[in-house]
């Protein structure tokens, strides 16, 4: 490319802000998309992606060369030490370049190209549809209707093509409040709560000024009250602090007032706006940044920057909103000024609050698209993609992604995803690597072309879901199944180090509960799908041996399976709190139908195929989600980010027609223990595993491999079920010899 | 003395108690020796017991003839109780101020007897006694290579009253050189084995400061003592828990420092750690603030900074943490002095322990810690914990030392949630027990003291109630894996957090946090009983593979 001067800089250090004695030195190599540092000694690579570069900094001269600090917009920050001067200018005049393209079509999204077995062109952009999604909440329905008034993006550009509106609102009235609206964004439908038919309705702030007023947008909100049967009045939640409201007068805009719109009850509730959360996160930053801070500099630093008062200020908004339609069963119109920030974030999150299908995976890939893409946020702006205005850049989107992730801290079973799902999210809204967050609105993303030319995140994400599952997340837990009301006391919000200080890599916990817990999730999946096919085993050998199913082994093994299991685990299931058990109750049930199926092989197995999916569902394997997403899409069956095994459609035990050696391989082909992830420091292949790699189980052997290393996928000969599951390299080969032998 | 001549309005009726996320209840409030006791009188209704000696303070408020009692417990929890009658609120409520504080205020050894320990009966089988759970002799056993002994030559707490009978040291050093060195430390308290490290032949110390006063005092016996725990060409290092300032102000009245001059090989190292009154401040500065759901995030935050709690925290671990290094990665022994002794050296020392000691991660190793760090090592419980938080009248001797340091376990325990074999309601059991329970175990100042009462003989340990099976399992943590290596805490404010299960524990409903780890236990569960199933059906398989290939049934 036409900005890289200098593709290669030896004798780099890359300095540690807290290691300072021993820079790693290696080698710096600028390519079309990264920036990306080896250092021989440790087989430590560091990547920086061009399009996550938020600042590049020359930093003063040292006897050791000249600094280059790099600030990346997912708070990662590193310093390079360049010996030549005239290098390092080549590498910082290259990145200045390469991070901020002057154009949209130079982002990387056009240029990036998985191969064709990763991922498909199509993957993801048909996932949603606003259509689908309002289907799902049981809509169109005598109250609520799809609206065609927008279809061509002709009263409102920065809105869907499909509106959905009171069945009650005339095609007058939707013109008359588009006209009285900011930018033409009328109040519509962004959530209808089902139970009571109440409803969260979405636009820009009225153009009001002192005294203006439209009867038409009057008769807009009187339909959306009247939509609703069960009270007899709605919010106006103006989510600004009343006197930049007040301001906004001056310029013809401002607010509804409550002696034109009658029925109303308005609310002021006091979110900042952009520029105020700029400047809060740069503090934060700032904060994030000090050197050996002491408890008092950090903890008075995060208050200065006002960030979790802001991230307090907006759950509290949302909150508001969602028990509106809860306690008051009436329906909320939500605004701020233009109705893209804001407006996005509260809509967005008190949906979360309402509705447990946001709190899945898919779900909450529905709501982003729904809010905050079809809605039009201004993503390209907002992030600062392109070289744009600094002054339009602002983390409105961050700050919604830790609000949801302040949110699995108080419910950690309530959320399908985990924390690096709500990382990679973010990361990628940043890295445009994927079409899915470039442009400012749906006309935008229509003109690029993204579906066809550029990949979709979500068609991505699909195919790596097992990395995003929260281990904890149960569906239908009694404590967090239905509403879920936070507690905003401050006391409540955590600091995210997570993310803000991700990449430092001294400051996070040492063990991590979800990896190991995801881990033990896996591992008893495998074992459960081995004894199954043991069972059929001893219970096909029995049979040949001529011993009949009474025979004492059996009564043996049922005999000692149980109290040997009450003894060797700390907590019986007794004990446990009501709501629990009912989980346990269903693994009591599948263990006393694993032995009934050895008493009758023929008769349990029906039953045993139905028990076994539904255990599947409970334990969110892998494959089982990404069936579930297809299957309500009506698609087939992806092949994992891997080479995939065809698995044959029986189960492996239903055939007796088995040697003793096969029997063997079958024992052997499942390991019954898997390494812990204590003292796992490098992959055999000697890359180095810290806290920023995934590290993997192989089924087969059960020991921990890099992503790199384990990226085949095939079916195991101890698994009942047959299904193409993670293996490293050497057990790969085990298994293609074996099956050939046989 | 009689309880009934303090107990004037033993119940009333009509009484309606107000608790921290549970409904209100309307019942029969009775006061007796020991308890506060609260029942509706229905079956499977939920009845308040509470210890008086639980309670930390009491405030009254009348409006009209309804009395309106605040109760504030030990453990942070707030209750309100709605008297009808005020001459009934008045008396419940002196009643309990002088049950609460009974066996504290004055305490001799007639009082303490009157507390309830002393009547408690347990109404589990003890089937292992807690007293006799951990003897010096084989914890010493456990701790110890052969340059050391015990000795007891403060068999009759002449020495130094603050010690127990029997201590560790240098086996080349004999009782006369103990002596002498006691007569050399404050309060008597010679340097002695805290903990000795295997795999590298260190070992920690702790003691009081020397007494070398204004004209430089020296005592052979002392030097010669701290120089046997050092190998041969060794050095050592000392680390006083007192700014370099207050040390040389020690030194004004009496104490002081090891001069570098008569003790060569030592290094000395200040790294204070705050005490006394700033803790007990501190402390109830934080509660305050947790206990304000409504204060903005502003206040919030500058409130958590103005305690000062976390930087007590990252000060202590912080210390420990140089403690841990010296041992482990300097091959240095360590002494381990503030000036009693008794605080922020044994916060140091097993902290330190925690760190570098597998073994003090277990239940059992952690009850071995606590007693021989704290009880034996003469914290002096009966002071420090006399009241809490919400404490009205202020004494001098409180603080909260023992939270502080199970604070920083709690720390550590977030930062390696797997090697933990105790969770963290064994942590807050232990918070609560230090400050008001039925047992006898942190009752006292010292094993003295103890011994005086009759502890042993007239009181059920803690340990017998947490190691019966039944409990234990209650503080067992799913996620536990052994773990051999030492544990290095960070000690950035970002890696430190707000306990929220201990001072937030009654502001928040922690019903989805607990469920949270009723599915880590059951997944933990579930995991282990698959592995047994497929054990025990492999082996059956190949039993029958056997049989198979005996009869010829199935080709190879």
């Amino acid at each position: 490319m036409e900005y890289i001067r200098t593709p290669k800089v030896e004798n780099v250090r890359l300095q540690d802000r807290f290691n300072t004695r021993k820079p790693a030195i290696g080698t710096l190599y600028l390519t079309a998309t990264h920036l990306i540092f080896v250092d021989p000694n440790s087989k430590r690579e560091t990547w920086v992606l061009h399009m996550h570069i938020d600042s590049v900094e020359k930093l003063p001269l040292t006897t050791v060369g000249s600094p280059l600090l790099i600030r990346c917009k997912t708070f990662q920050t590193v310093t390079f030490v360049i010996a030549k001067e005239r290098e390092c200018h080549d590498i910082f005049e290259s990145l200045i370049m390469l991070s901020k393209p002057a154009s949209i079509t130079e982002l990387y999204a056009f240029q990036y190209n998985p191969q064709a077995t990763l991922l498909d062109h199509e993957d993801g952009w048909n996932y949603f549809s606003l259509e689908a999604e309002f289907s799902r909440q049981g809509l169109p329905n005598n109250r609520w209707v799809q609206s065609p008034i927008n279809k061509d993006y002709q009263i409102c550009d920065t809105y869907p093509r499909t509106l959905f509106v009171p069945a009650g609102a005339t095609t007058p009235i939707l013109l008359g409040s588009s006209k009285f609206r900011s930018r033409g964004r009328l109040p519509v439908l962004s959530y209808y709560h089902k139970d009571n038919h109440a409803t969260i309705c979405r636009c820009s702030q009225p153009l009001s000024g002192f005294s203006a007023r439209c009867l038409e947008d009057e008769q807009m909100l009187q339909a959306i009250m009247r939509a609703n049967p069960n009270c007899n009045f709605m919010y106006v939640v103006d989510t600004r602090p009343k006197i930049n409201a007040m301001a906004n007068k001056a310029a013809g805009k401002g607010y509804e007032s409550t002696d034109f719109y009658s029925n109303i009850r308005f609310q002021f509730l006091g979110i900042e706006n952009i520029h105020i959360m700029r400047n809060s996160l740069n503090k934060l930053i700032e904060v994030c940044d000090l050197k050996n801070p002491s408890v008092g500099d950090f903890l008075s630093g995060l208050e200065n920057s006002s960030w979790l008062k802001h991230i307090k200020a907006i759950i509290d908004t949302s909150l508001f909103i969602a028990k509106a339609v809860v306690d008051d069963h009436a329906s909320v119109l939500v605004h701020c000024s233009d109705g893209w920030d804001r407006t996005a974030q509260t809509c967005s999150l008190a949906g979360v609050f309402l509705d447990p299908y946001f709190r899945t995976l898919q779900g909450f890939q529905a709501l982003i698209e729904k809010e905050w893409l079809d809605f039009g946020h201004k993503f390209t702006d907002r992030l600062g993609l392109t070289a744009v205005e600094e002054k339009e850049v602002s983390p409105v989107f961050t700050q919604f992604v830790e609000c949801v992730w302040q949110l699995t801290q108080q419910f950690p079973c309530a959320f399908q995803f985990n924390e690096s799902f709500l990382l990679t999210l973010h990361d990628h809204a940043y890295s445009c690597q994927f079409g899915t967050f470039l442009g400012n609105c749906q006309r935008e993303r229509e003109e690029l072309s993204l579906s066809s030319k550029t990949y979709s995140l979500w068609g991505f994400m699909r195919k790596n879901m097992s990395d995003y599952v929260n281990p904890l997340y149960r569906r239908e837990h009694p404590v967090t199944k239905g509403i879920l009301f936070p507690n905003t006391a401050p006391q409540n919000f955590k600091f995210w180090r997570g993310m803000y200080n991700r990449y430092e890599s001294g400051v996070h916990p040492r063990e991590s509960v979800t990896d190991t817990v995801s881990a033990m999730k896996d591992h008893s999946a495998s074992l459960e799908d081995h004894v199954r096919l043991l069972e059929k085993r001893i219970a096909g050998v029995k049979k040949l041996l001529g011993k009949d199913t009474v025979l004492s082994p059996d009564q043996q093994a049922k005999g000692d399976i149980n109290p040997d299991a009450a003894v060797n685990t700390p907590v019986p299931t007794e004990d446990g709190p009501s709501e629990d058990n009912g989980a346990n109750a269903a693994s009591d049930a599948s263990s006393e139908s694993g032995i009934e199926d050895v008493q009758s092989p023929v008769n349990g197995d029906s039953a045993s195929t139905e028990e076994n999916e539904e255990k599947n569902d409970t334990l969110n394997s892998t494959n089982d989600l990404v069936e579930e997403a297809e299957a309500s899409e009506g698609q087939e069956v992806p092949e994992t980010n891997v080479e995939v095994e065809n698995s044959p459609s029986a189960g492996a035990g239903d055939s007796m027609d088995v040697s003793l050696n096969r029997l063997s391989l079958e024992m052997d082909s499942v390991a019954l223990e898997w390494k812990t992830f204590r003292n796992i420091r490098q992959c055999s292949c000697e890359t180095p595993l810290d806290a920023f790699n995934k590290k993997y189980h192989c089924w087969r052997c059960g020991d921990i491999f890099c992503t790199r290393c384990i990226d085949k996928q095939t079916p195991i000969p101890g698994h009942y079920s047959q299904r193409p599951v993670p293996v490293c390299r050497t057990c790969y080969k085990h298994l293609k010899l074996e099956s050939t032998l046989s | 003395m009689e309880f009934v001549e303090l107990i004037k309005t033993p119940k009333v009726d009509g009484v309606v108690l107000h608790r921290p996320l549970c409904p209100r209840i309307e019942g029969t409030l009775c006061v007796t020796g020991h308890h506060l006791i609260l029942s509706s009188r229905q079956k499977n209704a939920e009845e308040l017991w509470l210890l008086h000696s639980g309670v930390d303070s009491i405030e009254k408020k009348f409006v009209g003839s309804m009395g309106y009692l605040t109760v504030k417990c030990k453990d942070f929890r707030v209750i309100r109780l709605d008297i009808p009658g005020m001459e009934e609120c008045l008396n419940i409520a002196s009643s309990i101020e002088v049950l609460s504080s009974l066996g504290k205020e004055n305490r001799t050894v007639d009082t303490i007897t009157l507390t309830y320990p002393f009547f408690f009966r347990p109404m589990f089988d003890v089937i292992e006694d807690g007293w006799q759970a951990f003897p010096p002799e084989t914890e010493f056993g456990r701790l110890s290579g052969e340059d050391w002994r015990i000795s007891y030559v403060n068999k009759d707490y002449k020495v130094c009253p603050s010690y127990p009978s029997a201590v560790v040291v240098p086996k080349s050093i004999d009782d006369n050189t103990l002596t002498k060195s006691g007569a050399f430390r404050q309060g008597g308290r010679f340097p002695v084995l805290s903990y000795f490290h295997a795999a590298n032949d260190t070992s920690i110390l702790r003691s009081s400061q020397p007494l070398t006063g204004p004209n430089g005092r020296r005592c052979k016996a002392d030097e010669q003592l701290l120089n046997a725990t050092l190998r041969p060409g060794k050095r050592g290092y000392i680390i006083d828990t007192r700014s370099p300032n207050v040390a040389a102000n020690a030194k004004a009245r009496g104490g002081g420092v090891e001069p570098e001059v008569h003790y060569p090989q030592w290094r000395r190292i200040h790294k204070p750690i705050e005490r006394w009154n700033a803790l007990q401040d501190s402390l109830v500065r934080l509660v305050e603030a947790c206990q304000d759901p409504n204060s903005s995030m502003d206040k919030w935050l500058s409130k958590l900074e103005a305690s000062n709690w976390l930087t007590h925290v990252k000060d202590i671990l912080t210390t420990a943490c140089l403690a841990a290094q010296c041992i482990d990665r300097e091959g240095a022994s360590v002494l381990v002095h503030g000036s009693e002794g008794i605080d922020t050296t044994l916060q140091v020392t097993s902290l330190t322990q925690i760190i570098l000691n597998p073994d003090c991660r277990t239940v059992r190793g952690f009850e071995a810690l606590v007693e021989r760090e704290w009880l034996q090592a003469g914290h002096p419980f009966a002071d420090r914990c006399a009241k809490s938080a919400h404490s009205t009248s202020k004494q001098k001797f409180e603080a909260p030392v023992f939270l502080l340091f199970i604070d920083c376990v709690f720390q550590v325990y977030q930062q390696f949630p797997c090697s933990f074999e105790f969770n963290e309601q064994f942590l807050v059991l232990l918070f609560e027990h230090s400050y008001a329970s039925q047992f006898g175990t942190f009752l006292c100042n010292n094993e003295w003291d103890r011994k005086k009462v009759k502890l042993q003989t007239k009181t059920v340990s803690l340990w017998s109630y947490v190691n019966s099976p039944e409990m234990l399992r209650t503080y067992l943590n799913p996620l536990y894996e052994p773990n051999n290596g030492v544990v290095w805490p960070s000690v950035a404010p970002q890696s430190l957090q707000l306990w929220s299960g201990l001072f937030l524990r009654w502001e928040t409903n922690n019903s989805a946090e607990d469920a949270a780890w009723q599915e880590v236990i059951h997944i933990r569960h579930h995991n282990k009983e698959l592995k047994s199933k497929a054990t025990k059906l492999r082996r059956q398989l190949e039993e029958l593979q056997r049989e198979a290939r005996d009869a010829n049934i199935l080709e190879e």
